[in-house]
This record gives structure tokens, C-alpha cells and sequence, in this order.
């Protein structure tokens, strides 16, 4: 969807300052992430001031304020992936993709986040493609589960 | 042929270990094999034992079948749903009937006993194990101050974390002026560690919602928020259908089963703080602000969500309110402790051999949980500690097995029950390191607000940090014990006051790794890098295999293929353990100077 497309989307909470968040969850789900020019629309069309959307986009992990890849991996640092080697897995994703955490690949497939705990700590350690949990990895698999998605999932986004 | 039920646990950790090609592999069968009449499947929520899965459990057998591969299908179908033979080699140990597995014979399933055994999308199902029967017996035969008084002679405390008494607060805010008034269920599940509200949402989300609307209805409340992580998207999508199914099921709407009481519920998704599972930032947050807390009092119960009286409870405690009113105050009084009633559910994770998600009734020891039901250590470890209550618990060392699980014993020594992680460590963990990673957690989670909070915890962390690189000093175990005093007292809500706790609890118990981390500038377990200890051969047992030499990355392990020993250079090794792991005798282990 286009930015344009957005912002008409975004008419249905006129004057709904309490649902900011939904608001931006949209955004961020037709977009990938929330532009700087749409969270001024928001601020206007809400009824809320540029400070207090900027605030909430930035307070929140899950909001992006650039572009996400086509994938966006999401590996878990909870207590159980941490105790059974999550920075072993980090580092050979830093590794493969050639990006720091925050970064996406040169061509636009990846994006690699870290999240706090995916609540999926019994198959530590963990990540989240998209909406698909991979879990008992190990730095071969790794690799593996990224070519899965590097070459059978190329519809486009 | 008898009719047999095949129940497919379609929770997370099976979904992504396989379950889902095992059932499209068994529904394919089904249909050629023609047994449409005799078999059924059913996908259910978390079974429990989730490092076995995917699993399948076969009924009336009750056969549990464990690690189950698509391949598997057709045997399981052939000889067991036509054939009427157990397959051996796909049981738990050998164990032909779910009730005979430790895993299963320990524990007191009362929350989790419709999850991995009914379908959650299907509200018929829930109906028929009993569900929304104690919400039609209240809204029928019981005033709201009748509802209230049961929950208080229950004992119920709350699941979320603090054991606060669930019956006082519906008081309280049944008590309240000021309408409208609201239910909020906290789903925020955000400690490490924790994943009971996910199970509990994934596999029985009617529990959750009856709870609520009995809660609604002994509050005046008529409208209720479900306050859900993003992080859990099958939760949210099996509870957006149940909400749509209970409301074209009358259970909830305006006018719920024509008794004249109404009530709907709405989701609100979170967008990843972890100090949004305190209740008055959750509010903020559904307010659509920045999740930052507020001082208390005004309470939630007196001054909530949009400055009115407001319910909030979690997930879990919601989901026992039925069982209170189906069983009664007393039955449910009559489990647990003298001070914590009823059953808790509790998530094993970390250096365990049985992870998954278990229930036991308050007051079970820790021992219990490990081992009877969790199945100990792995193979040739040693338990060292047991991480209980997330960031805000603490590290109970293994001689405090027998310590029972309720509110106050684990307070007692330094521990909380939280909302129920819990984290095996064995022998092979470091704890300064443990501490280090938890700070590191509530130092990137703390919102700000307050001084102590956001200087403090960094500056403990920093501390933390220098100890395990080699640099700390006697002197920095005093000052961490200052500053998570002062922490601990001068933050407004419980993100900074429990965040020092790990910190507390390992210098409480493991003093000494601190010790030997400063003084003898060593980590005994190995995982600080800095200090880890250098890696050697034992020349008796080398075969000069050449398999050190090829994985070392600093060309540190060195020798002749076939001429023995292969020596480590001390100076180059990075105590990486790559050599170590790699060779096949056994002869490489690590320098022992203490």
C-alpha cells in the first residue's frame, strides 16, 4: 500500500487521540514501518501533538521509523536462549547477513531485530521469522532456515 | 473398530518442531484409509511437554505418542487406529498410558486441563468439558456481592506476579465510585522466561473470557480490554475467534443468555515494552500513551483506565475463576497452602532435560518440579541454581530444593513466584554472568521515569560488566550492594524496585564466583571469555587425530597427525571450546589453577 493509501486508512480514527496506537500498528503493518511525513498526519488527523506520536513510535520497540526487509527476524535474548548460547546464534547472523542488529541486508531480505523474550523459551534458542518460530538453534541451522527463506519464499511483499 | 480421537498439540513449540505436516500427513490418511467414521483429529493448545514434541495423544487410550515425524503417520494409523496395537518406539519411555508418565503423574491439572485436550477454535468444545457453566450459575443465581465473597473465601491470589488477594480487589472496585467501570486482563506476559498466559490464551481462550465476564459482572463493569503482547500471534488470532464465537453464542453482547447483563470485550496488542505489564503503564498504554507507571495510590480500583474504577488481572488468574465457581470456594481452598491457595502453573525452561509447561498445586517443592516432573539436569550435569520470577526473582541455590512454592517461602529467600518462570541452571552457567544479563534487561527496559531506575541499574550493570571482563574490585561488590538498596527503595513501581534482585540473590548464595571472577581473575564455569580458563591436552589420552588442530580458529591446538600429544598454546587460545567440543577422546579440558 502507498503512503497516500495510508493516510486515508488512517481517517478512521478522526479525532481519536486514545487509539494512537492502533493507528501506528496499522501504519506499520501496510508499510513495514511509520514514516516521518505519516506520523505527522497522524498527529493531525488524531487530534494529538508531532511530540506525543514521536514519543510513542519511539517508546515502543516494535515501531520502525525506516524500512524493513521483506523478512524480519527476530531473535530472542530471554533468559533461556541466553543461558543455552543466544549470542553464539546472534553472531553467526551478524555474520550471514553482514548487518548489525537493526540492519537490513543489502538486498532487501532481512532485517534483524532482537527481542527481548518470545515466550517460546523451551525450544531456546529461539527466533521468529515473520510469524514462524524456529527453535533449537544452532549456528549451522541458522544458516539452513536463512536459505529457506532466501529462496522458496520469493513472493513478493 | 472403536471410534478413537487423535488430539494434535498444535501449541507453538510443536507447531515449529513439526506438528503441523504430522497432521495434514494424518488427515491424508484418514481419507484414504476411509476411516472418516473412526477417527477424528483434533488440534489442541500446549499439551505440556514441549521438548518431546510434536505430540499426539490418542484417545480413550490415552496414548501419548512423543517427537511424532509425518513419517511416523502411517504406522500410528495402521496399527493403532485400525489395528488397536500401541506403536512402542514413538512412547515416552516405554509408557503405554499418559497417566503413568512422571511428567504427568506429578502434577494437578485444573487451569491447564482443558489446554492439549479440547479444540480452542471450537467454542462447542468448550461447552461441552463444562465451559460457561459457572458464568450462567452466577448471572443466574448469585448477586455481585455474592460472587465477590466467594472469590475472597477461595484464597485466590494473583497469578501476575505480587499475590495480591483477587477477592479484595473486586471489592475494591465493586466499592469504588465512579461509572463506568472496566476489566483489563493483563497478557503482557513480558518476564523471560514466563509463557503460561501464551499457553493458557493458545489453548483454552473461553477460560479466560468467562473469567472476565464474572468478574465484570460482580464489578458493573460493561466493558472489558485484553491487554495481549504482539510477540504472541497465535494467542491473539485464537482469541479474536473466541471472542467473535462467545458473542454469537450469547456469552457475551448486551444482553448475555437474556439475563438483562451485558458485556464485550475488546483486544488492545501491545507493541513490545516490557513495562507495560505493570498495571498502571498497561493503562497508558491502552490510553494510547507511552507506557510510563504512575505513583500509587489512586490505585487502578479507584482511578483506572480513563480515571475510572478498573479490574486488572492477568491471564492466568482470570483463567481460575471458573474452577472456584464450578468446584466451589472450599474445594479450591482445599488445595494449597495455609496462605497461597489453589494450583499454579509453572514454564521449565533452560538446562532441563523436560521443558514445557507443568501444574502443580501451591506449596509443591522445587525439588518436586525439577526433578519428579522436569526430569533433573541433563545428562552428566550438575543443577547449580534454579532462576525463578524473571528480572524481578532471584537464583535459589540447589540446596534450597525442598523450599515449597508459595508467596512467602520464596520471598523468604530472596526469590519471587512471579508469574512463574522457571529457569534450570546447571553446572555450566556463570552467575555473575547471570546477574550481568538480567540488568542488562531492566537497564534497556527501564522507562525513564525515575533517577534510580535509569542511572542505577546501568550503573550496577556496569559494575557487573567489569567484574566479568577481570577488572572488579572488593570494594565493587560493596558498592552493588548500596546501589541495589537504593534502587530498590526509591523506584515507583516494581520494574526498578526488583530489577537489583538477581544481583541480591547471587551474592546471597554464589559469593564465591564473584570472589574467584576478582580475586583469582577467573570464571570457574568458563563463560566470561576474559577469564575463562585456557584450554589443555592430556597427553595420555591424545590420539593425534588432528581434529583440534583443524577447529581451532588462532592455530593454538598444534601437533603431527599421528605423532602424540597435540599441545594447546596457552598465549594464542582464546577459550573458544571449539577443540574441546571437538575432540572425540575426551583429552582436552580446561586448565584448573584454584
Amino acid at each position: 500500500m502507498s503512503i497516500s493509501g495510508v493516510a486515508k486508512r488512517i481517517e478512521a480514527y478522526a479525532g481519536r487521540p486514545n487509539e494512537l496506537i492502533q493507528a501506528l500498528q496499522l501504519v506499520q503493518e501496510e508499510l513495514g514501518y511509520v514514516p516521518a511525513e505519516v506520523q505527522g498526519q497522524i498527529a493531525d488527523t488524531l487530534g494529538v501533538s508531532i511530540g506525543q506520536v514521536h514519543g510513542v513510535v519511539t517508546f515502543y520497540h516494535l515501531f520502525r521509523t525506516r524500512p524493513a526487509g521483506r523478512h524480519t527476524i527476530r531473535l530472542c535474548l530471554g533468559t533461556a536462549c541466553h543461558v543455552l548460547g543466544a549470542d553464539r546464534i546472534l553472531t553467526a547472523l551478524e555474520k550471514q547477513l553482514c548487518v548489525p542488529v537493526g540492519g537490513t541486508t543489502e538486498d532487501g531480505l532481512f532485517t534483524l531485530d532482537v527481542v527481548r523474550c518470545l515466550g517460546t523459551c523451551s525450544l531456546a534458542p529461539v527466533m521468529m521469522i515473520d510469524e514462524d518460530v524456529h527453535g533449537r538453534l544452532t549456528p549451522e541451522r541458522v544458516f539452513a532456515i536463512l536459505e529457506t527463506y532466501a529462496t522458496s519464499k520469493e513472493e513478493p511483499g | 473398530m472403536s471410534r478413537r480421537e487423535v488430539l494434535v498439540c498444535s501449541g507453538t513449540a510443536c507447531r515449529s518442531a513439526g506438528a503441523m505436516e504430522v497432521h495434514r500427513r494424518l488427515s491424508d490418511l484418514i481419507v484414504e484409509y476411509g476411516l472418516g467414521d473412526e477417527a477424528v483429529l483434533t488440534e489442541t493448545g500446549c499439551a505440556g511437554p514441549c521438548s518431546q514434541g510434536p505430540l499426539l495423544r490418542v484417545m480413550p487410550d490415552d496414548v501419548l505418542y512423543t517427537q511424532v515425524r509425518p513419517e511416523d503417520a502411517e504406522e500410528i494409523v495402521r496399527d493403532h487406529l485400525m489395528g488397536g496395537r500401541v506403536v512402542c518406539r514413538l512412547l515416552w519411555e516405554g509408557h503405554e498410558s499418559l497417566s503413568s508418565i512422571p511428567f504427568f503423574s506429578h502434577q494437578k491439572k485444573s487451569v491447564l486441563a482443558n489446554s492439549g485436550v479440547i479444540d480452542p477454535d471450537r467454542i462447542e468444545a468448550y461447552e461441552a468439558n463444562g465451559g460457561y457453566e459457572a458464568l450462567r450459575r452466577v448471572l443466574t443465581a448469585m448477586s455481585p456481592e455474592a460472587i465477590i465473597e466467594a472469590v475472597e473465601a477461595s484464597g485466590l491470589r494473583g497469578r501476575g506476579g505480587a499475590g495480591f488477594p483477587t477477592g479484595r480487589k473486586w471489592r475494591f472496585t465493586s466499592d469504588a465510585p465512579g461509572e463506568p467501570k472496566y476489566v483489563v486482563c493483563n497478557a503482557d506476559e513480558g518476564d523471560p522466561g514466563a509463557f503460561m498466559d501464551r499457553a493458557i490464551l493458545e489453548g483454552d481462550p473461553h477460560a479466560v473470557i468467562e473469567g472476565m465476564t464474572i468478574a465484570a459482572r460482580a464489578i458493573g463493569a460493561e466493558r472489558g480490554f485484553i491487554y495481549v503482547r504482539a510477540e504472541y500471534p497465535l494467542a491473539i488470532q485464537r482469541l479474536e475467534a473466541a471472542v467473535v464465537q462467545a458473542c454469537d453464542r450469547g456469552w457475551l453482547g448486551r444482553d448475555i443468555q437474556g439475563t438483562g447483563f451485558g458485556f464485550q470485550i475488546d483486544l488492545r496488542i501491545g507493541a513490545g515494552a516490557f513495562v507495560c505489564g505493570e498495571e498502571t503503564a498497561l493503562l497508558a498504554s491502552i490510553e494510547g500513551r507511552r507506557g510510563v507507571p504512575r505513583s500509587r495510590p489512586p490505585f487502578p480500583a479507584q482511578s483506572g483506565l480513563y480515571g475510572r474504577p478498573t479490574l486488572i488481572n492477568n491471564v492466568e488468574t482470570f483463567a481460575n475463576v471458573r474452577t472456584i465457581f464450578r468446584d466451589g470456594p472450599e474445594a479450591y481452598s482445599a488445595i494449597g497452602t495455609e496462605s497461597s491457595k489453589g494450583t499454579k502453573v509453572f514454564a521449565l525452561a533452560g538446562q532441563i532435560r523436560n521443558t514445557g509447561l507443568v501444574e502443580v498445586p501451591i506449596g509443591t517443592t522445587l525439588r518436586q518440579l525439577v526433578f519428579d516432573i522436569g526430569g533433573g539436569v541433563l545428562e552428566g550435569r550438575e543443577l547449580k541454581a534454579i532462576q525463578i520470577g524473571g528480572p524481578s526473582g532471584g537464583c535459589l541455590p540447589a540446596e534450597l530444593l525442598d523450599v515449597p512454592i508459595d508467596y512467602e517461602s520464596l520471598g523468604e529467600h530472596g526469590a519471587i513466584m512471579g508469574s512463574g518462570g522457571v529457569i534450570v541452571l546447571d553446572d555450566t552457567a556463570c552467575m555473575v554472568n547471570v546477574a550481568r544479563y538480567f540488568l542488562d534487561f531492566t537497564a534497556s527496559e527501564s522507562c525513564g521515569k525515575c533517577v534510580p531506575c535509569r542511572v542505577g541499574i546501568p550503573t550496577m550493570r556496569d559494575i557487573l560488566v567489569r567484574i566479568t571482563e577481570g577488572e572488579g574490585t572488593f570494594e565493587d561488590l560493596d558498592r552493588l550492594e548500596e546501589l541495589a538498596e537504593l534502587v530498590k527503595s526509591t523506584s515507583l513501581c516494581g520494574l526498578g524496585q526488583t530489577a537489583p534482585n538477581p544481583v541480591v540473590s547471587t551474592l546471597r548464595y554464589f559469593k564465591g564466583e564473584y570472589v574467584a571472577h576478582i580475586e583469582d581473575r577467573i570464571c570457574p564455569s568458563g563463560v566470561c571469555q576474559a577469564l575463562a580458563p585456557p584450554y589443555t591436552i592430556d597427553p595420555e589420552a591424545c590420539k593425534a587425530c588432528d581434529q583440534c588442530a583443524k577447529v581451532c580458529p588462532t592455530d593454538a591446538a598444534r601437533g603431527t597427525p599421528g605423532e602424540p600429544p597435540y599441545v594447546i598454546d596457552e598465549a594464542l587460545c582464546i577459550r573458544c571450546g571449539a577443540c574441546f567440543k571437538a575432540c572425540p577422546f575426551g583429552a582436552v579440558a580446561r586448565v584448573v589453577r584454584r
